[in-house]
């Protein structure tokens, strides 16, 4: 089935092409939602997530003319997705310095001390999830992370893209980006810890 | 014997070290770096498990308008796709439309300039529900022969090319009713055309050979629309109000039964 999708994306690319417009909508619909889970992940906003899926579709029109038929349609407007989401959450960023930084002592007492916020028989992720917690409180590990690293993690873990691939959106090189991917999971390992069972390793055995 | 760090273990678990061998020899034997191991996990299993709250089944009808609204026409080949013969008889026979409803506009209408006008628009619509009477017509005969096609067992591939080209031009039809549903503010058969659309465009865009299965899959995504039975109420609609052409197009009778489903 995968291969017919590939094969019925390329003529839809070859009639948007040639000036059929429907035919681009059924690339929209197609690949709208896997690009809007990214997006949401990215974003941890429904409505920004939307946007983004908006400005990837447009953009992806105005460029389809590059598309050359090498990569599968849906790996090219995901990569321009990602592209336009993490700018966004740079842009985001800087205005929210800018508007001189709400405090979060939550984040900074689980960054200096993770081990003392450890609860023994905390839910298991499953049962979290069951409650609809998971959701929330995995939203707010992400809000954590820097824009690289949460790109890197997204594309990596949930959307299981290569070192090279994520690479490429990040403008930095493989050995970097191994390095990113290791830092996000790192900081979301010390915000969702306290929500987990089991307790993490003493602090000074490493090394 | 020296413990593993942490980025060493979450590297390993990505998939990303070259010492896979040695790591693994090290989880075998040591308890802590296990135990680290299996919070490390614990991240992982939380991070799949997270859910994505859906974003609902409009949503790619929202994207699509939004998206629509901001494409601009490629219009180098813009002239190009529309010399195209089938597209010429589709401008002809909305030529035909206009000047048609034009001239019975201007024939029927004598009282004065206001009764004038209300005549010509009941003669226009009278013709738009014939016209799209008689494309809801064609168009249910696509997916009737889509819903009714049985693959034979042992076949191979399944040649749709024929029922394809009859979509595409069915396409461009159900465009402009669409609209002009729209614009007279019938929203039961705005929408009933939207779904149309949607699935003529999904059968045109398909690949000309498929696989038994992958043809089931299509048939499979019309059936469960239940867009043959949509059109059917909608047509038979049509059919009332061209029998009786004072009735309300907005209350009709596929309104009650679609909302009967919901």
């Amino acid at each position: 089935m995968v291969e017919a999708v590939e094969v019925s994306d390329a003529i839809a690319v070859e009639r948007t092409l040639a000036g059929d417009r429907d035919a681009y909508r059924v690339l929209v619909e197609r690949h709208g939602r896997m690009v809007y889970r990214m997006a949401y992940r990215m974003t941890g906003n429904a409505h920004e997530a939307e946007e983004v899926v908006q400005e990837a579709f447009v953009r992806g029109y105005q460029k389809l003319g590059q598309f050359t038929g090498q990569a599968n349609f849906a790996t090219w407007v995901y990569r321009i997705a990602a592209n336009y989401a993490i700018d966004r959450m740079r842009q985001r960023k800087v205005e929210e310095s800018r508007m001189a930084v709400v405090d979060r002592p939550h984040e900074d007492a689980l960054e200096r001390d993770p081990v003392s916020n450890v609860r023994d028989q905390a839910p298991s992720p499953e049962r979290l999830a069951e409650s609809g917690q998971l959701a929330e409180r995995m939203r707010a590990a992400l809000e954590t992370l820097s824009p690289a690293e949460r790109t890197a993690i997204v594309m990596r873990h949930w959307d299981g893209c290569g070192i090279d691939e994520i690479a490429g959106v990040l403008k930095s090189n493989s050995n970097a980006t191994k390095n990113t991917v290791f830092r996000a999971v790192q900081k979301l390992r010390r915000a969702l810890e306290p929500f987990l069972e089991g307790k993490a390793r003493a602090i000074g055995t490493e090394g | 014997m020296r413990h593993r760090t942490e980025e060493e273990l979450i590297a390993y678990r990505d998939g990303e070290t070259k010492e896979r061998e040695a790591i693994a020899a090290h989880l075998r034997e040591c308890p802590q770096c296990r135990a680290e191991m299996e919070q490390i996990e614990k991240v992982y299993a939380a991070m799949s498990a997270a859910p994505v709250p859906e974003p609902g089944e409009e949503f790619e009808r929202r994207v699509w308008q939004k998206v629509a609204l901001r494409l601009e026409d490629r219009k180098a080949k813009w002239w190009a796709g529309f010399l195209q013969p089938r597209r010429l008889a589709l401008v002809g026979a909305v030529a035909a439309l206009v000047l048609l409803a034009f001239y019975l506009g201007r024939k029927t209408g004598t009282v004065g300039p206001v009764v004038e006008q209300a005549e010509a628009g009941k003669v226009r619509e009278r013709v738009l529900v014939v016209m799209v009477g008689e494309h809801l017509g064609r168009s249910e005969m696509v997916l009737m022969e889509l819903e009714n096609a049985r693959t034979q067992e042992g076949q191979k591939t399944v040649n749709i090319a024929a029922t394809q080209r009859r979509a595409e031009d069915l396409v461009k039809e159900n465009r402009l009713y669409r609209e002009t549903a729209l614009q007279t503010g019938d929203q039961v058969m705005a929408r009933t055309l939207d779904e149309l659309e949607r699935a003529l465009l999904d059968i045109a865009n398909s690949p000309e050979e498929v696989t038994p299965a992958q043809f089931e899959v299509i048939r499979k995504r019309i059936e469960a629309q239940g867009l043959l039975f949509k059109v059917r109420v909608v047509k038979q609609g049509l059919e009332e109000r061209k029998a009786s052409p004072d009735a309300k197009p907005a209350e009709n009778q596929a309104g009650v039964t679609e909302r009967k489903k919901a």
